[in-house]
């Protein structure tokens, strides 16, 4: 039966061909408008680390001037941290894995003349940073916690340095010149690309990451300023140990906390030391500390754009346009059938035979908007990628994104057929009949 | 005029009156309120940096390797840059306007109180700042050569004088002249005086509510750690020359860094303004994919109405109405059609706005984009039914006498 009603659909469908044409268009349109759109949003918002962001988080101690918050919103915390706090975490070390981290800048010196000097980003940061986020190693591995003491020049690559410094071989052992001072590579990363650079947002949450990462304590030790931002509240004494005693934060520290019990422990781990730095002189506003995960520090750090939003908001009242659209052209075409319906009824079908034949009618409309939305929504994307250069990892087709389109597509198309089909069975068929 | 038959006509099909009325609603809110946004985007674009930005651009570069000496660099470039023809003047500076990323201050007008009055962005210039930047003197002097000092990490404090936008005068003594006046750009020491004001200087952040016009330049060279970061200006039309030409040269004066990131002001402003860019053409494409299908979806309800009263409408042609009259009627349908939907559509397009201000602080709607996008809709339903009327219109009388 499904067949024949397939048959019948189609047929009926290209008799009108201009206004199927105008319905599969609309839904096809108000499809990649929203799809577009919500891709955007889905990828920016989606969680980065799904298997273990509800364990990472993001240590924030209200370290700021008592006059004044860090934010106007009493809410907002520092969203860094002091030297002075980040080495006094890392030497409790209570969480299960903890690292603190910076963003440098690196001239890179290739021993190849041929090669220019060039500038590299990097993160400095401790041995637990590879465990933490899980990330996936080529060759060798990440350096182990003595590391961290002895300050070791050791670091990890990823994937586009050790092609431009190595061709792509497995270059551990072998040793890199970063600003003048030589460091042994231990590992190199495989590619590895969060679609959000959940671990430190700042200066662009859709950037790649770093391209190489060396011990905290060696830049420390090499007088490295942080590439990422700074933020003081007072000035510090003069030279570098100045500046690291300073009340200046521009440190990210993340812990990974693998119970709710071993969380509710290091909060208070974490109150205790803001108690006993107040009694140093420190931490002069009421004593506040945080510990968002993932999920939540994305949030609060809105790496989703009020302009992706309110993207999403016009898109998806746009598709509600296009569906009115369909509804009334549906509704349009299935009344100028009355004629045949009237002499279907006459003939003994029944009005669910014949709800069933125009709702499937309504559906081929339904799967060729969704499949022409499909190609609109690819083509959107490439457009966003054009117009948003930093959007390139999260304005991609996703096959969840893919079944989306063509579900909501399909009962988008259903529900604009819901009306007209019921309106097309209530036709009386004397009346219709009496009329030819 | 005859608006008690088509009122009596459309009753007997409420649905369809109801579906192209919420279609013209829709659009109507949609349109205006994406209007509102691509304007104020517009806006803010076009504000002025108060700089010279057709003919300058930024180069900088990084030292590396033990014994990099950043003052003699500094003085090398420069003396190399400035003897180039073709260049206007360069200086060094630490941050560019638009591009996001400098230094900001608090500015206190008292050594006492706890909290700054104004925020202010900090450009470290030397005393060819001002003439490079090409930002406009409106009172007092330019920096003085023996008023230039070096700052490293052990500096303390600032230097005596600075010079001042507007913007930020203004916010700190309202009223009065900032020239000669006194603030505190570091409570525990010294205040800096006022020895210039510039009429426009925007700030690295030019979305920032706080802080988009309010910038200090201050005479100093930042050293020590092996950055530096150029401004310079050509003379018209050879902004693209010079700069490939100093960044090749940067490199041979100095083989121990790394010279970067030559860029135009142009371009530096393209990126500063990216997101508002690609927010007005998206808005833009969706209300022309929006007017398009509104149009459409006119046009096959109309043309379906048609069909549908082919026979009534040779009725009534047969009854003497005129080919005018008939064209008239299915404009006037559409005419009290639109007009519902726009009566809708109005409270929409206000709903709408105060679901924008609620949730992301934008402002309120101006009263005259409602009324305008009406007409702009009543234009687009009446050329959109024009054809179906006009193909209602030659139906001929003798239809009366036929069978559909």
């Amino acid at each position: 039966m499904f067949g024949y009603y397939l048959t019948l659909g189609l047929r009926s469908l290209r008799r009108h061909s201009v206004l199927t044409a105008l319905m599969v268009f609309g839904i096809a349109l108000g499809i990649a408008a929203s799809m577009t759109s919500l891709t955007v949003f889905y990828l920016m918002g989606s969680d980065p680390i799904p298997w273990k962001s509800d364990r990472l988080h993001v240590v924030q101690l209200d370290n700021w001037d008592i006059n004044e918050g860090f934010d106007p919103n009493p809410d907002i915390l520092p969203d860094a941290l002091t030297y002075l706090d980040a080495t006094a975490l890392m030497a409790a070390s209570k969480a299960d894995k903890q690292a603190a981290m910076y963003k440098v800048v690196l001239p890179v010196q290739p021993d190849n003349p041929e090669v220019k000097p060039f500038l590299s980003l990097a993160r400095a940061t401790g041995s637990d940073f590879f465990g933490l986020f899980d990330t996936p190693f080529k060759y060798g591995s990440g350096w182990d916690k003595s590391v961290d003491e002895q300050h070791g020049r050791v670091t990890v690559l990823t994937q586009p340095i050790n092609e431009k410094l190595f061709g792509g071989a497995d270059s551990t052992g072998k040793r890199v010149k970063f600003d003048g001072i030589e460091y042994t590579v231990v590992g190199v990363l495989d590619t590895w690309r969060p679609r959000v650079k959940y671990y430190d947002v700042s200066n662009g949450a859709l950037n790649e990451p770093e391209e190489a990462f060396i011990p905290f304590t060696t830049a420390i030790e090499l007088q490295m300023g942080s590439a990422g931002n700074n933020n003081c509240f007072k000035n510090s004494e003069p030279g570098w140990e100045g500046y690291l005693r300073s009340d200046c934060i521009w440190i990210q520290f993340w812990a990974q906390l693998d119970t709710p019990a071993k969380l509710a422990d290091y909060k208070a781990f974490l109150d205790a030391y803001i108690g006993e730095q107040k009694k140093l002189g420190r931490f002069e506003r009421p004593l506040r500390s945080k510990l968002p995960n993932v999920t939540q520090w994305l949030e609060e750090q809105k790496v989703v754009s009020s302009d992706v939003e309110i993207q999403v908001g016009l898109s998806f009242a746009f598709l509600l346009v296009c569906l009115v659209n369909t509804v009334g052209l549906l509704l349009a075409k299935f009344m100028r059938k009355s004629g045949e319906i009237g002499l279907r009824r006459a003939l003994g079908a029944s009005r669910g035979q014949l709800f069933l034949q125009h709702l499937v009618e309504a559906g081929v409309v339904g799967v060729t908007g969704g499949l022409v939305g499909l190609l609109l929504t690819w083509l959107g994307l490439l457009g966003v990628r054009a117009l948003y250069s930093e959007f390139k990892a999260v304005a991609q087709l996703d096959w969840v994104m893919v079944a989306t389109t063509l579900v909501l597509s399909i009962v988008a198309a259903m529900l604009a057929g819901l009306f007209p089909t019921w309106r097309a069975c209530r036709v009386q068929p004397a009346a219709q009949l009496k009329t030819q | 005029m005859e608006i008690r038959p088509i009122l009596s006509a459309l009753m007997r099909s409420k649905v369809s009156l109801v579906l192209i009325g919420l279609q013209i609603a829709l659009t109507l809110a949609i349109v205006c309120n994406s209007l509102f946004i691509i304007s104020e985007r517009a806006a803010l674009m076009q504000r002025p940096s108060g700089i010279n930005e057709a003919d300058t651009f930024t180069v900088s570069s990084i030292g590396f390797g033990e014994g990099f000496d950043d003052a003699r660099t500094f003085a090398e470039d420069l003396a190399m840059m400035r003897s180039l023809p073709g260049v206007v003047d360069a200086t060094t500076i630490n941050a560019i306007p638009m591009s996001n990323g400098g230094w900001s201050e608090g500015l206190s007008l008292t050594q006492e109180q706890k909290t700054s009055t104004a925020p202010t962005a900090i450009y470290f210039v030397d005393d060819h700042g001002l003439n490079t930047l090409g930002a406009q003197l409106i009172a007092g002097r330019d920096f003085r050569p023996d008023e230039v000092s070096e700052r490293n990490r052990t500096t303390q404090g600032w230097p005596a004088g600075v010079i001042m936008s507007r913007a930020l005068g203004e916010k700190l003594w309202p009223g009065q002249a900032a020239l000669g006046k006194q603030v505190y750009l570091d409570t525990e020491k010294p205040p800096v005086t006022i020895i210039g004001v510039v009429d426009r200087l925007q700030s690295p952040w030019p979305h920032s509510k706080r802080l988009a016009e309010f910038s200090i330049l201050v005479p100093q060279q930042l050293v020590g750690d092996g950055r530096m970061r150029y401004l310079v200006r050509t003379a018209p039309g050879q902004r693209d020359a010079l700069m490939k030409q100093i960044e090749a040269k940067l490199g041979e004066i100095n083989h121990s860094r790394i010279v970067r990131e030559a860029r135009s002001i142009e371009r530096i402003r393209g990126e500063g303004y990216s997101q508002d860019r690609a927010m007005m053409i998206i808005l833009t494409i969706v209300i022309a994919a929006l007017l398009i299908i509104t149009a459409l979806g006119i046009v096959g309800m109309a043309s379906f109405w048609v069909t549908q009263r082919t026979k009534q409408i040779g009725t009534r042609r047969a009854l003497g109405a005129t080919r005018g009259m008939i064209l008239r009627y299915f404009l006037t349908e559409n005419f009290v059609i639109t007009t519902l939907g726009l009566a809708i559509g109005a409270a929409m397009a206000y709903g709408f706005n105060v679901w924008l201000i609620q949730n992301y602080e934008a402002a309120r709607l101006p009263w005259y984009y409602v009324p305008a996008g009406c007409v702009a809709l009543w234009i687009l339903g009446q050329l959109a039914v024009l054809g179906p009327a006009r193909r209602a219109s030659r139906v001929p009388p003798a239809m009366a006498t036929r069978s559909v």
